[in-house]
């Protein structure tokens, strides 16, 4: 017979070992569909490697496409550490999109421009943050569903835009005008997309890490998310410290929507974020809401959409197959978090 | 204005409004007995997803619509019955599964599409459900041809309101899901299995979806598109809260919904279009948003809400 038992501590290899673990079940669950489309499972997996990170460029662009989810994933690792349940990423980001177009579109010195771009987007990122950690904090609203809801009221507002007076008149198209050439965030390496936002992605993460474990601010995250009741005890001002953390996981959240704007589309549409604000949630847990985890794990679902595609083409095995990669993974790591609660023992026999 | 608001107020509309609330009563009705037994299911945007596309894949393979009804509201019971394994059963975090489970429904949808009918330049379609008038009922001016001349789908769901309402009020069953939502602890005391009864509750809850899904796929657009849902999940979901729990309120919030939306695709066919129709799909999640913060003092959402139960830990 065997029982759970509930476990004290976890050993450290785990914040490793979880997450692979709970890849490799997503990668072997998952192959059963590459069968069934009839193509070789090693062969369709090398492929997705070899074109995702096989080469400097296939690198850089997986780079390119890990940048908006390590924000993502940063705006919901901080946030989930103070048990705010920002599910709002999608709508921050759009929100931060359409702020720095508007200021990119504005004619003015390219340093200023990008600059100007970041903390507009940013902010717009913490205001829609804002709503929901306001409404929990005055009235008690749960935020899983508030920030939920706002995704669609923030996507509806982008359509306006775009549909409305943003709409190219000349094309017809639903699409806002471009932003200023100058503001174009410059590609670091020539040949490639790789820009200054993606950079600032990596530079990020150590820097929230820090942030979380070594500041006060930090400290009082993680204590109001592990207990509020011992945090209010000990003088923690829970509802500041909430609102604080809102604030900076919708500016992140919102620094996603930049990067793609200044660094990789010059412009909005509709279609502009894939869902990384939902990817944002995969991130995180991967992470086990590490800022540091962050990083590898937003290169990880990176590689799996830019392999996917080349994948596709290659033995037909439908692209789509990195979306369901990404929901079983999500659901994989947090089947594998229960380890870090109890662990498995045998019982019975030696009696 | 009379002549447009004429033009705006007939049978076709009153039709209209039927039709959109339709899907959208049957998602409501399947989140809220799930919620009602104290489970999130925010899994329902892909859950509906993943319906409408094996119920379409399903009709247009055998041609027969009723099989793919009944494929589609299969699928919904194992989605949910996969979202209660992780969150009843295992006792994960409800909203970050549901995530998972959209994010995984939504994708093998999209997979196991284009895995059987290839990348086509024109959708395939199927012949949908047709329109099935209802003698002497139909013949009653202005309501008979608007509600009583409709797809078969709807007359369920008409039926499947007051229905929902007797289930949750009126039988043990129903008892149980409100007590296992409200205060498991007291159920099990009661010798209520709260395991079981809130699997039964998602696993109904995903066959409602599986239908609202159905009637997407095999009655409204007889095509599958990746679109098909397209935020109908979440719709339900605010609509839910609106309707306070209740199998009544939340049915009249889909309608009211529907006539918002289908005001909406009037105003803009009319030319109308000084607001933009973006402002009126806004409404009910802003509407929502606003009525929980009004709604949070006098608590009504299911006090387990969100909360796992594991019999061990007191």
């Amino acid at each position: 017979m065997f029982r759970l038992e509930v476990r004290n501590s976890t050993p450290t290899w785990f914040n490793l070992a979880l997450p692979l673990v709970a890849i490799a079940a997503t990668l072997v669950l998952c192959s059963g569909l590459i069968a069934l489309a009839g193509a070789g499972v090693l062969e369709s997996y090398g492929v997705m490697f070899t074109a995702s990170l096989g080469d400097s460029y296939a690198i850089t662009e997986t780079l390119v496409r890990a940048a908006p989810m390590i924000f993502t994933g940063l705006a919901v690792a901080v946030a989930f550490r103070a048990k705010f349940w920002n599910i709002g990423a999608e709508g921050q980001l759009l929100a931060g999109a359409v702020a720095s177009c508007f200021v990119g579109a504005i004619p003015m010195p390219g340093a200023l421009a990008m600059l100007l771009m970041a903390i507009v987007g940013a902010a717009a990122g913490a205001a829609v943050a804002l709503v929901p950690a306001t409404l929990r904090v005055k009235f008690k609203v749960d935020d899983v569903v508030s920030s939920l809801l706002l995704n669609s009221v923030i996507y509806y507002a982008l359509m306006a835009l775009i549909e409305g007076p943003w709409k190219d008149s000349f094309s017809g198209y639903p699409i806002s005008p471009p932003i200023e050439d100058s503001a174009n965030f410059p590609v670091l390496v020539e040949g490639t997309r790789l820009h200054l936002g993606v950079i600032v992605a990596l530079i990020a993460a150590p820097l929230i890490w820090f942030l979380i474990a070594r500041t006060t601010l930090g400290f009082r995250i993680r204590v109001t998310g592990e207990n509020p009741e011992a945090a209010r005890y000990g003088g923690i001002p829970v509802e500041r410290v909430l609102l604080s953390t809102a604030l900076m996981s919708g500016a992140l959240a919102g620094l996603a929507g930049v990067g793609e704007v200044g660094g990789v589309h010059f412009q909005v549409m509709s279609d502009i974020s894939p869902g990384y604000g939902y990817s944002g949630i995969v991130v995180a847990m991967l992470a086990r809401l590490n800022p540091l985890g962050v990083v590898p794990a937003a290169i990880f679902l990176a590689a799996v959409m830019t392999g996917a595609e080349a994948m596709s083409r290659a033995t037909g095995v439908p692209a789509f197959l990195s979306d369901v990669i990404q929901g079983t993974a999500l659901l994989a790591m947090l089947v594998a978090l229960l380890f870090t609660a109890y662990r498995i023992r045998r019982v019975g026999a030696a009696r | 204005m009379s002549a447009v608001l004429e033009q705006i107020f007939q049978v076709g509309f009153l039709a209209a409004i039927i039709r959109i609330a339709t899907p959208l009563a049957f998602a409501t009705l399947g989140e809220m007995f799930s919620e009602r037994a104290g489970v999130l299911n925010l899994g329902i945007e892909g859950i509906m997803l993943l319906c409408a596309m094996t119920g379409f894949t399903a009709t247009s393979l055998s041609g027969s619509l009723w099989l793919g009804v009944l494929v589609a509201v299969l699928t919904g019971m194992l989605m949910g019955a996969l979202h209660a394994l992780f969150t009843v059963a295992l006792g994960l975090s409800q909203h970050v599964c549901g995530i998972g489970v959209t994010l995984f429904s939504s994708g093998l949808a999209y997979f196991l599409y284009r895995l059987i009918f290839g990348q086509q330049s024109v959708p395939p379609a199927i012949k949908g459900f047709q329109t099935l008038p209802i003698p002497v009922l139909s013949d009653i001016p202005v309501l008979g041809p608007a509600v009583f001349n409709q797809f078969a789908l709807v007359y369920m769901v008409i039926i499947a309101i007051p229905l929902a309402a007797f289930v949750l009020y009126r039988t043990p069953w129903g008892l149980s899901v409100r007590m296992v939502g409200e205060n498991p602890r007291a159920a099990d005391s009661a010798g209520v299995s709260v395991i079981a009864t809130r699997f039964q509750a998602v696993i109904l809850g995903g066959a409602l979806m599986g239908l609202a899904g159905a009637f997407l796929s095999m009655a409204q657009f007889n095509a599958f598109t990746f679109g098909v849902v397209s935020g109908r999940g979440w719709v339900a979901i605010a609509l839910v809260v609106f309707g306070r729990w209740d199998p009544w309120r939340s049915a009249g919030a889909a309608l009211l919904f529907a006539f918002v939306d289908a005001l909406q695709l009037r105003m803009q066919a009319s030319g109308l279009g000084h607001i933009p129709y973006e402002a009126f799909l806004m409404l009910p999640f802003i509407f929502t948003i606003v009525a929980m913060a009004v709604m949070s003092r006098n608590a009504v959402a299911p006090s387990a809400l969100l909360k796992p139960f594991r019999r061990e830990e007191r």
